[in-house]
C-alpha cells in the first residue's frame, strides 16, 4: 500500500512536469483549453471549480438525506424493517457508476428537467445561477447524481457511528423524560458528531473522484465555457475531462502531460480529504472500544 | 409540541429512506424493462456487428470482463490474503497501524487516478493499451478491499482456536495458515467476492488501460472489450439500437454485480456486518 501510494505520487508528478514547465502556475489558474498544434494552452481552473461545485451540490443534498436515513435506521425504525432497509440502501452502493451514468443520461435527466429545472427557470430565470436553457446535461444533474451515489457511504458509516454510542447515553436521556427525537438529538447526535462529520467527508472524497456517471451527464464543456456560472449549464470536472480526453492524447504530447497534471490535482484533493476523513472516523470508532 | 416534533422527525427519517429507494427502484426497473427486450441468445453469443449498424451482441465484452476479472483476482488475491494475515497477526505496532491506515485511504481512492498510474507505468512502457494493464489496474483496486476483509475475518476467530493449535506444538505460521485461515475461510471468501463485484463495474480505469475492442480476446498485450466500456460507448452513440444494446449490457452487468452481492449477503446473513459496510 505504501508503495502504491508513493508510486502514484511520483509517477503523477513526473508525468505532469512538462505541463507545469510550459505554463507554470497558470496551468492551475488558467482557463483556456486548446489542443490546436502550435497554440496549445491548458489551464485547469474551470475543471477544479466544476469538481468543487458538483461535489458541493452532492454534499448539500446527499448529506442531510443520509443523516435522516442513518438516524431513522439506527434509532427509530421498528426492528423488523431495519435490516432489510439497510440492505437495500447498501445495494445502492453496489450499482456500478457507469450504470448510474446510463440511467442518468436516459431517465434521471428528464426528471430533473421537468420537475426542477423548468419551474425554476420559469420563475427565477433572471437569477444568475438559474440562467440558461434547461436541458438536463448540466452541473445540477451531475451534482444530484453524485448526491445519490454518496448516500450509501455516508448513511452506513454514520449509522455505524451512532450505533457505537453507548446505550447509557440514551437511557440517561430517556430517564429524564425525553421523547425519541430528543434522545437522538441530545444523547446520540451530540456524542457522535465528529464521526458523522468524518462520514460526510468520506462522501465528499467519493464525490470528488467519481468519474463515469459525471462524465455521462455533465455535458462536457471545455475551456472558459466550462466555468460553473449557472446550474443549468454544461460543465466539466477534473475526472470527467481526463476520461474524455485521454483517448486523444498521444504519448509525449503536452495534452497528455496536462491530463496527468489534472490527475495530480485530483490525487492531492483525494489524499487530503481521505486522510482527514479516515482519521475522524477512526478516532470515534476506536474511542468507543470498537478497534477497527 | 414535543410529541409533534418526535412524529415529525420520524416522518422525515422515513421520507429520507424513501428518497434513497426511489432511484434504486427506478434504476432496477428501467434496466430490467429495457434490458430484457435486448436480450436474446444471439445478443449474448456474438460480437458487435458492423459499426453503426444494428445487430451483433456483447459476447466479446462478457468474455473480456471475465478474463480481466480472472487475471486481476489472480494478482490481487494472494497479495491481499498475505497482507491481511500480516496485519491481523503481526500488525499491532506502528508499522502495522500505518499500513492499515493507508489501506483504508486507498480503498476510497478515485479509481481514475489508479488508471492514470497504470497508464503511466504499463501502457506507456508497452506502447499500447493492453489486457494486462487493465488487469493490473483492477488488481490494485481489489487489493485494499481483500486485505481489509481478510484481516477482519481473521480477527474474529476466537483466540481459543489459535491457542489450541499452539498447544499442539505447531509453529506460529503453520497455525495461522492451516487453522486460523481455514476457520476464517467464509469471511475471506466473502471479501474476495465483494471485491470482484466492486471492480466488475469499474469503467474509468479501463478506459485508460484496455481501451475496449470490437473483437474477442486477442492476446495479453492487445486491447480487450469489457461490459462497462460497452455501456459507456453505447451511451455516446446516437443510434436507438445502441441504447438498446447498452441497456442489455447494463442488465447483464447488474445481474452479475447484484447477484454476487446479494448472494454473499444471503449466504453470510448476520455475520461480517462490519466488513460489508466499508466495501
Amino acid at each position: 500500500m505504501v508503495v502504491i501510494l508513493a508510486l502514484t505520487a511520483v509517477v503523477l508528478t513526473r508525468g505532469s512536469i512538462p505541463a507545469f514547465d510550459a505554463y507554470g502556475i497558470s496551468f492551475v489558474f488558467g482557463s483556456d483549453w486548446s489542443a490546436v498544434a502550435g497554440r496549445e494552452v491548458y489551464g485547469a481552473l474551470p475543471y477544479i471549480l466544476g469538481t468543487l461545485v458538483t461535489s458541493a451540490i452532492a454534499m448539500g443534498v446527499g448529506v442531510p438525506i443520509s443523516l435522516g436515513i442513518a438516524i431513522f435506521l439506527a434509532e427509530m425504525a421498528p426492528g423488523s424493517i431495519r435490516n432489510p432497509l439497510s440492505q437495500l440502501i447498501e445495494i445502492l452502493a453496489a450499482v456500478p457508476s457507469v450504470i448510474y451514468g446510463f440511467w442518468g443520461l436516459l431517465v434521471f435527466r428528464f426528471w430533473i428537467v421537468d420537475l426542477i429545472e423548468k419551474p425554476l427557470s420559469r420563475d427565477f430565470g433572471t437569477i444568475a445561477v438559474f440562467q440558461g436553457t434547461p436541458f438536463g446535461l448540466d452541473i445540477l444533474t451531475a451534482g444530484l447524481i453524485l448526491a445519490i451515489m454518496i448516500i450509501p457511504t455516508v448513511s452506513s458509516i454514520s449509522k455505524e457511528v451512532m450505533m457505537a454510542v453507548p446505550s447509557s447515553q440514551r437511557e440517561a436521556a430517556y430517564s429524564i423524560g425525553a421523547t425519541r427525537w430528543e434522545v437522538v438529538r441530545i444523547g446520540v447526535l451530540n456524542y457522535s458528531r465528529s464521526g458523522i462529520f468524518g462520514a460526510a467527508i468520506l462522501g465528499l472524497g467519493r464525490a470528488v473522484g467519481e468519474t463515469m456517471a459525471v462524465t455521462m451527464v455533465i455535458g462536457n464543456a471545455i475551456g472558459p465555457a466550462a466555468f460553473p456560472g449557472s446550474l443549468f449549464q454544461s460543465g466539466q470536472t477534473l475526472s470527467s475531462l481526463i476520461a474524455n480526453e485521454f483517448g486523444e492524447a498521444n504519448p509525449g504530447s503536452l495534452l497528455l502531460s496536462s491530463l496527468i497534471g489534472l490527475g495530480l490535482i485530483l490525487f492531492a484533493f483525494a489524499l487530503i480529504i481521505n486522510v482527514f476523513a479516515q482519521l475522524m472516523v477512526w478516532k470515534v470508532l476506536r474511542v468507543k472500544g470498537r478497534v477497527e | 409540541m414535543r410529541r409533534f416534533q418526535d412524529k415529525l422527525a420520524y416522518g422525515l427519517g422515513a421520507l429520507c429512506v424513501g428518497v434513497a429507494i426511489v432511484p434504486l427502484a427506478s434504476i432496477l426497473f428501467e434496466v430490467v424493462r429495457n434490458g430484457v427486450s435486448a436480450l436474446s441468445p444471439q445478443f449474448l453469443t456474438s460480437p458487435p456487428g458492423v459499426f453503426g449498424q444494428a445487430g451483433g451482441g456483447i459476447a466479446n465484452a462478457i468474455q473480456g470482463t471475465a478474463i480481466l476479472l480472472a487475471l486481476a483476482s489472480a494478482m490481487a488475491v494472494p497479495f491481499g490474503l498475505l497482507s491481511g494475515v500480516y496485519l491481523a497477526e503481526f500488525g499491532d505496532n506502528k508499522y502495522g497501524r500505518t499500513v492499515r491506515f493507508l489501506n483504508d485511504v486507498l480503498t476510497e481512492f478515485p479509481s481514475i487516478v489508479i488508471g492514470i498510474l497504470v497508464y503511466s507505468i504499463i501502457v506507456l512502457a508497452m506502447r499500447g493499451f493492453s489486457t494486462i494493464a487493465g488487469a493490473v489496474a483492477l488488481a490494485i483496486i481489489m487489493l485494499p478491499i481483500i486485505t481489509r476483509t481478510t484481516e477482519e475475518s481473521i480477527k474474529i476467530v476466537p483466540s481459543s482456536i489459535r491457542d489450541a493449535a499452539m498447544a499442539l506444538g505447531i509453529r506460529r505460521w503453520r497455525a495461522t495458515i492451516s487453522v486460523v485461515l481455514s476457520t476464517a475461510r467464509s469471511g475471506v471468501i466473502t471479501g474476495i467476492l465483494l471485491a470482484i463485484a466492486r471492480v466488475s463495474g469499474e469503467t474509468a480505469p479501463l478506459l485508460l488501460t484496455v481501451l475496449g475492442s470490437q473483437f474477442f480476446f486477442n492476446g495479453l498485450s492487445q486491447p480487450i472489450a469489457a461490459l462497462p466500456l460497452t455501456i459507456y460507448r453505447d451511451a455516446n452513440l446516437p443510434y436507438a439500437f445502441a441504447r438498446q444494446q447498452g441497456w442489455g449490457a447494463a442488465l447483464v452487468l447488474i445481474l452479475m454485480v447484484l447477484g454476487l452481492n446479494i448472494g454473499v449477503r444471503l449466504a453470510t446473513r448476520g455475520r461480517y456486518n462490519s466488513l460489508r459496510s466499508r466495501v
